[in-house]
């Protein structure tokens, strides 16, 4: 790792939100990236970046729980995610929303009820007050009035925007996102950035978004880090302008400019 | 950590609603009936106001509550001021409201009146037996093309099939024809003993798993097994649009998917059946032997003078037909598949289901013609 491409946005003595530390992410013999140690700033905008097949929607799942690191640690508000209790894990998830890749919407329920579902398990709400936040939720991404749909019934730029409403159904502090504007069109995708920074700027949520859309990685990342296929570990880390700006790894300038500005350096 | 509250408090301009303490969703929201009243006690010119000077922390919960008694507020004109709540709050419920209500994508959910549903069904059945109709001969096209040697299909596919739908399925069959055959002389032989007839219990498990039993409990075996995989490959094919990558090709799916499987299950269905017999033939042995003390060359040698060739061909031949049903009510249902997930389980069940109701249908017309005809 290039010093010149590493540019921590956290204070020193700063408590991060998430911290990975010398984390190794494998399948079996399969080192897929290795030496990861990164610190996630609370109520940041933090973009994990990196080419195809790289390792970076697989490193959300190993943040999310769904996947344990080969080697090293994961901690949530300094409490290691990768060595508790079940029961403990499952408490600490309902600090986290997800919206994955493609939705992930439960076809047999209408996106009313996908929203809901969260909250009529985890709170003691009413039917007649879960309804109402359902809808609040869906209006919030731009969906009011779709409360009676099915999945299978609305575009899957729609799909993912119910995603995101379930995934802020019960108001996570860490909303996690993998690959927000993948199928949407410019202005889905730039009312999505809108409505993330929103989300931060009101309830204060820290966001881990995997992404290499990059008007959106511009406008929004706070903070990011950069994954290599070909050295399997981090390469760069950072603002994102920043690494845009002084980063002089070929490899990171290349992603960071779409590989059109390398002649003129 | 105080709970959350909501005070009323009333002046001259109207209504001052007072938040306070810990507002968390997952733990309560306060009652907001008092505000609800007096909302509805004011009119036109009053002025809703906030104070949340008491509030620590809030979430969906105020968010929602909020909503519901502006609603009120609005139907009634009073006039909202949003200045005492927080920012992050106003922003949302400007985000919430910015979206344009689509009216007309509400859709009625309400019931439809009876002779609706029966004239819907209906149609839904005509336009499914159509539908069944035109597949049913463009398979029959797309096989006879595959025996002049025309079809478009994979060999390796082919070969995978047969392996699954033949050597994959031994092990459920010879479970299900042993434990069958075992049960039939168990039957039997309860009955037999009262003539001292015991011996013919050998006559009745051959006979009957030869005719009958062994093509009909091998072929809902492979309607379980097979039929489901077929609807279910077929059907997350639809939902992934590969079958339509197909057709973009200019291959026909009824060509290169349904073709393979029929002919792969109608020709492992007698050979299964076959071996079905056999096992379930040493099922009903190992009963004789062990109950009813007979020796092994003794129920063999009846077995084999009990049973006749056309006995066993045409056994042999319903298994082959009942490998066709399978396989193409497998095939249909998989096709006709919607195009999400739960569709796919949808039609694995229908596939199970109209295939066994086929096979049984089928077993019943074999058992009528071949008495007819003396088989």
């Amino acid at each position: 790792m290039t010093t010149a491409c590493n540019a921590p946005t956290i204070a020193p003595g700063e408590q991060p939100h998430i911290e990975v530390r010398d984390m190794t992410m494998a399948f079996g013999d399969f080192v897929l990236q290795r030496d990861l140690s990164f610190r996630i700033p609370r109520g940041s905008i933090f973009v994990i970046m990196g080419g195809s097949g790289c390792g970076k929607s697989t490193l959300l799942r190993h943040i999310l729980g769904l996947l344990t690191p080969a080697k090293g640690s994961i901690l949530l508000d300094g409490e290691d995610l990768t060595n508790i209790d079940l029961k403990r894990r499952q408490t600490l998830m309902r600090r986290f929303g997800v919206l994955y890749q493609s939705g992930a919407l439960w076809s047999s329920m209408t996106l009313a009820e996908n929203v809901s579902l969260p909250l009529e398990e985890y709170t003691d709400l009413s039917a007649g007050e879960i309804r109402d936040i359902a809808a609040l939720k869906l209006a919030m991404v731009g969906l009011r009035g779709f409360e009676d749909y099915y999945p299978s019934e609305v575009s899957g730029g729609m799909q993912k925007r119910v995603g995101l409403a379930r995934a802020i159904a019960l108001d996570p502090e860490i909303l996690c996102i993998d690959e927000p504007s993948a199928g949407l069109d410019p202005i889905s995708s730039r009312r999505l950035d809108d409505l993330i920074l929103e989300l931060r700027a009101s309830l204060d949520t820290t966001v881990v978004i995997v992404t290499h859309e990059l008007p959106s990685i511009y406008s929004i990342g706070t903070d990011s880090i950069f994954l290599d296929a070909e050295t399997r570990t981090m390469i760069a880390s950072g603002p994102p302008t920043w690494l845009r700006d002084n980063c002089d790894d070929p490899t990171v300038h290349q992603f960071m400019t779409r590989g059109e500005a390398t002649d003129g350096q | 950590m105080s709970g959350p509250r909501l005070d009323v408090v009333q002046d001259s301009a109207g209504l001052e609603l007072h938040a306070g303490g810990v507002w968390n969703v997952e733990v309560a929201t306060p009652p907001c009936g008092d505000a609800l009243s007096a909302i509805e006690a004011l009119g036109p010119g009053d002025v809703l106001r906030y104070d949340t000077s008491e509030l620590a922390a809030w979430d969906t919960g105020l968010l929602a509550l909020l909503l519901r008694i502006e609603q009120v507020a609005t139907e009634r004109d009073v006039t909202i001021d949003r200045s005492g709540l927080p920012d992050g709050a106003r922003r949302l419920l400007a985000l919430a409201e910015s979206s344009p209500a689509r009216d007309d994508a509400r859709r009625d959910t309400g019931k439809a009146p009876w002779l609706d549903r029966v004239g819907a069904s209906t149609i839904a059945a005509a336009e499914y037996a159509d539908g069944s109709v035109e597949f049913l001969g463009e398979s029959t096209g797309a096989i006879s093309r595959f025996f002049i040697g025309r079809g478009r299909y994979r060999k390796r596919d082919l070969w995978l099939l047969v392996q699954q739908a033949g050597a994959g399925a031994l092990p459920i069959v010879s479970l299900v024809s042993f434990l069958l055959g075992a049960i039939l002389a168990f039957v039997g032989a309860v009955q037999l003993q009262q003539f001292g007839a015991t011996i013919y219990v050998a006559n009745l498990v051959g006979v009957a798993m030869a005719r009958d039993m062994g093509a009909l409990m091998t072929g809902i075996v492979m309607a379980g097994r097979s039929g489901a995989a077929y609807a279910a490959q077929l059907g997350s094919m639809k939902v992934n649009q590969e079958t339509d990558a197909l057709v973009t090709l200019g291959i026909s799916p009824v060509e290169f998917l349904v073709v393979p499987r029929v002919i792969a299950l109608s020709s492992m269905m007698p050979l299964l059946t076959l071996y079905s017999v056999l096992m379930g033939i040493a099922g009903g042995a190992l009963v004789a032997i062990a109950m009813l003390d007979l020796s092994l060359t003794t129920y063999w040698n009846q077995t084999i003078e009990a049973l006749s060739m056309s006995g066993l061909l045409g056994g042999l031949f319903k298994a082959f037909v009942y490998g066709i049903l399978i396989a193409l009510a497998g095939c249909r249902q998989g096709m006709r598949c919607g195009g999400s997930a739960s569709a796919v389980g949808d039609a694995a069940t229908a596939a199970v289901v109209s295939s066994i109701v086929a096979i049984i249908s089928a077993a019943g017309l074999f058992a009528w013609v071949f008495y007819v005809l003396g088989i």
